[in-house]
């Protein structure tokens, strides 16, 4: 026993599918520690805000500031507020005025603003050229001159009277200590459409769909494996009336069978362990099938024939005599249904009939509210393509398990 | 081995009280067409303390008969009789005391044995179906030591190994010891030679024998070497297609064939045992 579990410590491909599945695991046990809080609390207002690192201005404006002359300043600043877009449209202008725009890089953004102010005349209207985007280039022409020139904003109060007064001045060369301010937040995956913390969210949605697959793969794993023995070991009418039962539900493919299960039980029914159990229960014939056929080219071995003749009961001879047999090969399949029944989840989720939404994020469930509000078009790659990876990661590393041990134990299969 | 030949020949065991029997013992596996008769309404009668070979070829019922004999497949018709009573093993308690008066050692030592129990397992099981559960560590210990002995295995080096780091001829003997622990009236031993090297197949037949003259059991030896038969038997079973086409006693069964298939089996021996056989012929001749 030791020895075999040195030699599946010894399969590369097993040690790699075993550390990624640990490292998932222990993010999932170590992260809520050090990040503490309901995972669907709604942080947000607004919907997918982008990752990164939020400042509260509110409290930023009430910091002490520092002055800082930086040399690239004003540059950043001009760069961060013309949009590609911008940039587009003034390419747009010089074209229409006649002005060469050959060498020029779109990117570079004191070049483009040097032709601009070298070119730009908002007295000139170019033939058919629309009134809006006259006013759209003078705008952007404000704008551009606005960044150019050093000025301050004003934060004004109402006083007594009701009449703004001027209450502090920020001066472009201001700035202020992120560790001064009161209130930072970094979301390193950002938000999703309910305003929740993807991170968060896609922590405890995995492992969620962890124990999903996990209560799905022993259910199946139970039942399969306790009918493929009596079918096998048993065998005669036994025999006939399990593999029947087993026929009809391996020919009924089981995803349809989950999906009108899952529907019939209504939403109100379905929680995370009620789905996992319905996963369980329509994919354990495989097992069946293939402990019963192991079984069968056993029962007529020696050492069983031998067992029975020392008095033992069935209970035993099966348990003793039989299981530490296939116990190799039922393990394995327990690890494939286990990323089976992930994926089953993530696809009923995303179909809409995963657990109820109130609850518990999973996988599919992210997904699925990804997909309702659009992720995958209006850009917010943060709300989909994480939880995406993290069921990849999953199903990688536990069929890269089942192949580590798969070549343990059969050794025809190493390479 | 001498004595041994004595013995066959100064006793006859049709005086003795039957051990077990048999009527018109049928199998049949399948149906209509596919119908197979496996064993074909066969008698047999064996004495205590006998030593009966059932010889045939691949493929002849031999190991169909020996799984109805052990009660691990029912007979299609016919009625088996231990100690001259049908036997009974219609329920699970039944069975096992049945099992107490039967027992058998298989062809294959390596798939013998459960590879993920140790040695010790094995021996401490035959020790309690005996209702030795009761008995001190010690006591057991020296009945496992003695039984070790009794087949030339020392139980000190055997202790907490899995039966995968011994050899073939060493698993056979254990099987052997197993026997020699539970003592039962009869012995099944189904081609216990077949698998293990001369050497060992000499010490292992030299063992049963010791068994029987010990213990009083009845050994039913199967095996498709009639030469291996002769060599040890007192009586002799000829198989063919299901039947029994002859038996009797060894010499007669050996020395005057009527059927043409026991001819055929003894022309069949290869040269080294015909020179084998001819010098035990000569020498029983000379007695």
């Amino acid at each position: 026993m030791l020895n075999t579990i040195k030699q599946v410590f010894h399969s590369p491909k097993f040690v790699v599918g075993f550390a990624i599945f640990v490292a998932i695991l222990l993010t999932m046990i170590i992260y809520p520690l050090f990040c503490p809080g309901n995972p669907l609390e709604q942080i947000g207002v607004g919907t997918f805000a982008a990752p990164g690192t939020y400042v509260s201005l509110y409290d930023a404006t009430k910091s002490p500031t520092e002055t800082l002359r930086l040399p690239d300043a004003a540059d950043n600043r001009i760069e961060a507020s013309l949009s590609k877009e911008d940039r587009v449209e003034m390419v747009e202008w010089f074209g229409a005025m006649g002005i060469s725009v050959e060498g020029l890089d779109i990117e570079d953004t004191d070049a483009m603003v040097d032709l601009w102010n070298a070119n730009y005349d908002p007295s000139v209207r170019p033939a058919g050229m629309t009134s809006a985007k006259i006013n759209y280039y003078k705008r952007l022409d404000n704008s551009i001159k606005e960044l150019n020139a050093s000025d301050t904003v004003i934060i004004a109060d109402y006083d007594e009277e009701g009449n703004l007064v001027t209450t502090k001045t920020i001066a472009d060369t201001d700035y202020v200590n992120t560790k001064e301010i009161a209130n930072v937040k970094t979301l390193p995956l950002g938000t999703d459409n309910f305003g929740r913390d993807v991170l968060k969210e896609l922590v405890s949605a995995t492992g969620t769909s962890i124990k999903i697959g996990l209560i799905a793969g022993i259910v199946a794993t139970v039942i399969g494996l306790t009918l493929g023995l009596l079918a096998g070991y048993l065998g005669g009418i036994t025999d006939d009336i399990i593999m029947f039962v087993t026929n009809i539900f391996t020919v009924i493919p089981s995803f349809v069978l989950l999906i009108l299960i899952t529907y019939s039980l209504g939403q109100e029914q379905r929680g995370a362990a009620v789905v996992a159990i319905v996963i369980g229960f329509t994919s354990w014939t495989w097992t069946a099938r293939s402990v019963r056929s192991q079984v069968i080219s056993l029962r007529n071995r020696d050492h069983v024939n031998l067992s029975k003749l020392s008095g033992h009961s069935l209970v035993r001879i099966v348990l003793l005599d039989i299981l530490p047999y296939i116990a190799s090969y039922v393990v394995m399949a327990f690890i494939l249904q286990v990323s089976s029944g992930i994926l089953a989840e993530a696809q009923l989720s995303l179909l809409g009939l995963g657990p109820k939404t109130t609850q518990v994020p999973t996988l599919g469930l992210m997904m699925n509210w990804a997909m309702l509000y659009s992720a995958h078009t209006n850009g917010s790659w943060w709300a989909y393509f994480p939880v995406i990876l993290v069921i990849t990661l999953i199903s990688f590393s536990l069929n890269l398990m089942n192949t580590g041990l798969d070549q343990v134990f059969n050794p025809t299969l190493r390479d | 081995m001498s004595e041994n030949e004595n013995t066959r020949k100064n006793i006859d065991f049709a005086e003795k009280p039957l051990c077990l029997s048999g009527r018109g013992v049928t199998k049949v596996f399948g149906l209509g067409d596919k119908k197979t008769v496996a064993v074909d309404h066969v008698d047999f009668d064996f004495h205590e303390g006998e030593f009966v070979s059932i010889v045939g070829e691949s493929g002849s019922g031999k190991t169909t008969l020996s799984k109805m004999l052990l009660g691990l497949l029912n007979q299609s018709e016919g009625q088996i009789l231990f100690q001259g009573k049908p036997r009974d093993i219609s329920s699970g308690h039944k069975k096992k005391e049945y099992w107490k008066g039967i027992q058998a050692i298989f062809q294959d030592p390596f798939s013998s044995f459960n590879t993920f129990q140790k040695v010790d397992a094995v021996l401490l099981d035959c020790i309690n179906m005996r209702g030795g559960k009761g008995l001190s560590k010690q006591e057991k210990f020296d009945m496992m030591t003695e039984a070790c002995n009794f087949v030339n295995l020392k139980f000190a080096e055997l202790t907490n190994k899995y039966p995968f780091e011994l050899s073939g001829g060493q698993m056979q003997r254990l099987m052997i010891a197993r026997i020699f622990l539970l003592k039962p009236k009869i012995l099944l031993a189904d081609e216990p030679t077949s698998m293990v090297d001369a050497c060992s197949r000499a010490t292992i037949l030299d063992m049963l024998l010791n068994l029987r003259d010990e213990t009083g059991m009845t050994v039913i030896f199967i095996t498709h070497d009639i030469g291996l038969a002769y060599y040890i038997s007192d009586t002799i079973y000829i198989m063919e297609h299901g039947k029994f086409v002859e038996y009797g006693k060894a010499d007669e069964v050996i020395l005057e064939p009527k059927a043409p298939y026991t001819k055929r089996l003894i022309s069949d021996v290869p040269k080294i045992h015909e020179e084998w056989d001819l010098s035990t012929v000569d020498l029983l001749n000379s007695n």
